[in-house]
């Protein structure tokens, strides 16, 4: 298991450093540069800025080197941990990221839970009576959840709040804890907020694991194994949990991996739409200010919790599976 | 009686029961084609399975509907999508109807009440009052206002789907300019429902290229390529695609930007090809028939074009149409978001843009309405995507 776990994650120093050159790059790619940007704002004020100012605030960021040379610089500082700073906000990536991503992780961590927790039982449900109005009824909701955009399923929500309460937003917390700093009361505060965008985030996630579980545990139901062992005499719902369903959850732990990337995905749309604090906002805000180092970080960081992701789901699935834990390591 | 049996009688196992129907249905499907199941070709089995399968063949037909409206939008819609009525802005959508109570009358032709607008002198609220006394009859192929159909030079044309004579039809509401939601949803939906189309011929053949290079040459080339692909694909998508279209200038033309959208939106598609591609190529490569094609002197370009990719493209566009969903959604998402096309264009995110405000939705909720036709899309798309998938596998039974 320590043999496997080791390989993943020297398996993992590629694809991120590959990953580092795809976002830097990515975030180059736009004409101009920050400084540029900024100008352009200051002037759209009616400010004039001379020359001078302006090559001396590209040499004071290391704007006027090459890009190769400006991602060398970049990959360097990472290693000593330093994302690099945020010219937009005056700050270290670092920190600018930090303050947010608390926000960001708990609408994921939440929606995660919901979709598993509503998941798994419904697709047992779905699977175990087959062709029931229940499993027709789910389905059915299943597949709206899957049609449904998160973000349009946000909109709607605003909608449906607004007219039924006359609120504007949904928020992550009430007012007097907006700007507070993180205490046990604001704690409980965002949960009472955050299950609203944890719900929404999660639909489209369910409707897909649903219809994972449904599918293989019908596989599984349909094995002989299972027909002796009622035949010797063994209760349904005995038989159930103790065979089958231990093995149809496999599909579904490997499902882990790509949940969690569409997770962060969906959190970021409908943070956008809601107006949440978290990532979303101030990553599209970098991206329109061309603040690379910032833009560049948040991918960085959000591909990190992808692979984490993908690697606690394949340690999860050695966990629960002999056959992959004594045979592929 | 056989124990088989006698566990039958016991377990009533729907799975039993789906293997019973399945049985009959193989049955009843030789005895109408007869011999000819034995011969048909691998297009005519796909074809024939996938005609089996109601709610993908029900999509598919809808997705023709909607496909064809695209292609005649300025003859589907009445209006021209760009044309604005100020003094209809934000009309609700009219209800159609074809018994007037007023007259306690029946009509075979369906009609509208004309609306005018009232302001409420003391909130300045805007509201459309129905004239309960004037009808608006509905016209089919009626002579509207010209239109060049898909801007071709010698297409040009005034006919219409539908109108009305007086007043205006606006059956799904107007939007806050006093535009028809319903011609702009149809004219929406040219850019809305070809990016998918556009993405996925894209990725298949990117995929195609680079998973063959991957697959067939392997060594060196073959590592390179999979890490590349695993990192494009540990990117989450909506950040990347995000970060790829601020990099488009805004003072490009709409039909380069769209041409760009589409090629953003398949920079994940391709990975998922390319590794299906990769893949069937190293298990065929060992192959007896490839083998055999090899040693009988074929070259390589034949051995891949003419005994491998023929073996497994129709799995491979099949597993393609389940991508549409993504690519229609990323692009709604992006131009939703103000990065992907912008207002003069016409699409659905567009669309859903004007629609974020608070106060807008409030008056007109009709404005999330091309939010509903990508819900509708994205769901048909997703089974036609499952049963192209089910009928292209060559081992699921018949």
């Amino acid at each position: 298991m320590l043999d496997f776990l080791m390989r993943r994650m020297l398996l993992m120093i590629p694809t991120l450093f590959i990953v580092s050159g795809i976002s830097f790059f990515v975030i180059q790619a736009p004409p101009g540069d920050f400084v540029t940007a900024h100008v352009q704002r200051l002037e759209d004020r009616g400010q004039i800025v001379d020359r001078e100012a302006i090559e001396a605030m590209r040499a004071r960021y290391g704007l006027d080197q090459p890009a190769h040379v400006q991602y060398v610089r970049w990959i360097r500082s990472m290693f000593r941990g330093d994302l690099g700073m945020s010219f937009d906000w005056g700050a270290p990536v670092s920190r600018v990221i930090a303050r947010r991503i608390p926000n960001s992780l708990i609408i994921s961590l939440f929606s995660f839970l919901f979709v598993y927790a509503v998941a798994i039982p419904i697709g047992m449900l779905s699977a175990t009576r087959q062709y029931s109005v229940a499993d027709y009824f789910f389905t059915f909701v299943a597949f709206v959840g899957l049609g449904i955009p998160n973000f349009l399923f946000a909109l709607v929500m605003l909608w449906v709040v607004y007219s039924m309460t006359g609120q504007v937003l949904i928020g992550l917390f009430s007012a007097e804890y907006v700007d507070a700093a993180w205490s046990w009361a604001r704690f409980m505060d965002m949960l009472r907020h955050v299950w609203i965008p944890a719900i929404i985030v999660g639909t489209a996630g369910t409707a897909k694991i649903v219809r994972v579980m449904r599918a293989s545990l019908l596989d599984e139901l349909q094995k002989p194994y299972v027909m002796v062992a009622r035949a010797k005499g063994l209760s349904r719902s005995h038989v159930n949990y103790k065979y089958p369903f231990r093995i149809a959850i496999n599909p579904v732990v490997s499902t882990i991996g790509w949940t969690l990337p569409s997770l962060i995905t969906g959190e970021m749309l409908v943070s956008l739409v809601l107006g949440l604090p978290t990532l979303a906002p101030i990553f599209l805000r970098a991206l329109q200010m061309q603040d690379m180092y910032l833009a560049g970080g948040i991918v960085f960081v959000l591909t990190l919790l992808t692979l984490l992701g993908t690697l606690i789901s394949d340690i999860l699935l050695g966990w629960i599976d002999p056959r992959i834990r004594f045979s592929s390591m | 009686m056989s124990l088989q049996t006698t566990l039958r009688k016991i377990n009533d196992f729907p799975a039993d029961l789906i293997q019973r129907r399945r049985d009959k249905r193989r049955k009843r499907l030789i005895d109408e084609k007869g011999k000819q199941l034995l011969v048909a070709s691998q297009w005519q089995l796909i074809r024939w399975k996938f005609a089996r399968h109601k709610l993908a063949m029900a999509s598919l037909f809808l997705l023709g509907i909607m496909y064809l409206a695209a292609i005649f939008a300025e003859f589907v819609s009445p209006y021209d999508p760009r044309s604005f009525r100020e003094q209809y802005a934000m009309a609700p959508p009219q209800r159609i109807r074809f018994f007037d109570p007023h007259e306690g009358r029946f009509h075979l032709r369906p009609f509208v009440y004309s609306i005018t607008r009232q302001l409420d002198p003391d909130t300045w609220q805007v509201t459309f009052e129905e004239d309960r006394t004037e009808k608006q009859f509905i016209r089919f192929f009626v002579r509207g206002s010209q239109y060049r159909l898909m801007n071709i030079p010698f297409l040009e044309g005034n006919l219409r789907l539908f109108g009305v004579e007086e007043g205006i039809i606006s059956l799904l509401g107007n939007d806050t300019r006093g535009r028809d939601l319903f011609s702009r949803i149809v004219h929406g939906s040219r850019i809305s429902l070809t990016v998918g189309l556009l993405g996925i011929a894209i990725s298949f053949f990117v995929g195609v290229l680079i998973g063959g290079l991957s697959g067939y040459f392997g060594g060196l080339l073959d590592v390179i390529i999979q890490r590349v692909i695993e990192a494009i694909k540990a990117i989450p998508t909506i950040p990347l695609w995000m970060a790829l279209s601020v990099a488009l200038p805004i003072h490009w033309p709409l039909t380069r930007v769209y041409f760009f959208i589409v090629l953003i939106l398949s920079i994940i598609g391709w990975t998922g090809v390319a590794r299906v591609v990769r893949g069937k190529f190293l298990s065929l490569r060992t192959e007896d028939f490839v083998t055999a094609a090899e040693l009988d002197g074929a070259s390589t370009g034949r051995l891949i074009f003419r005994y491998m990719l023929p073996s497994f493209y129709s799995y491979v566009i099949a597993r393609l149409t389940l991508e549409v969903p993504a690519m229609i959604l990323g692009e709604t998402a992006l131009s939703f978001l103000g990065l992907g096309l912008q207002a003069p264009a016409i699409s659905w995110g567009v669309m859903l843009k004007d629609a974020q405000h608070i106060r807008v939705l409030a008056n007109a909720p009709w404005m999330l309405l091309p939010g509903l036709f990508v819900f509708i899309a994205i769901l048909a798309f997703n089974f036609v995507g499952d049963g192209l998938r089910d009928a292209a596998d060559p081992y699921s039974n018949i």
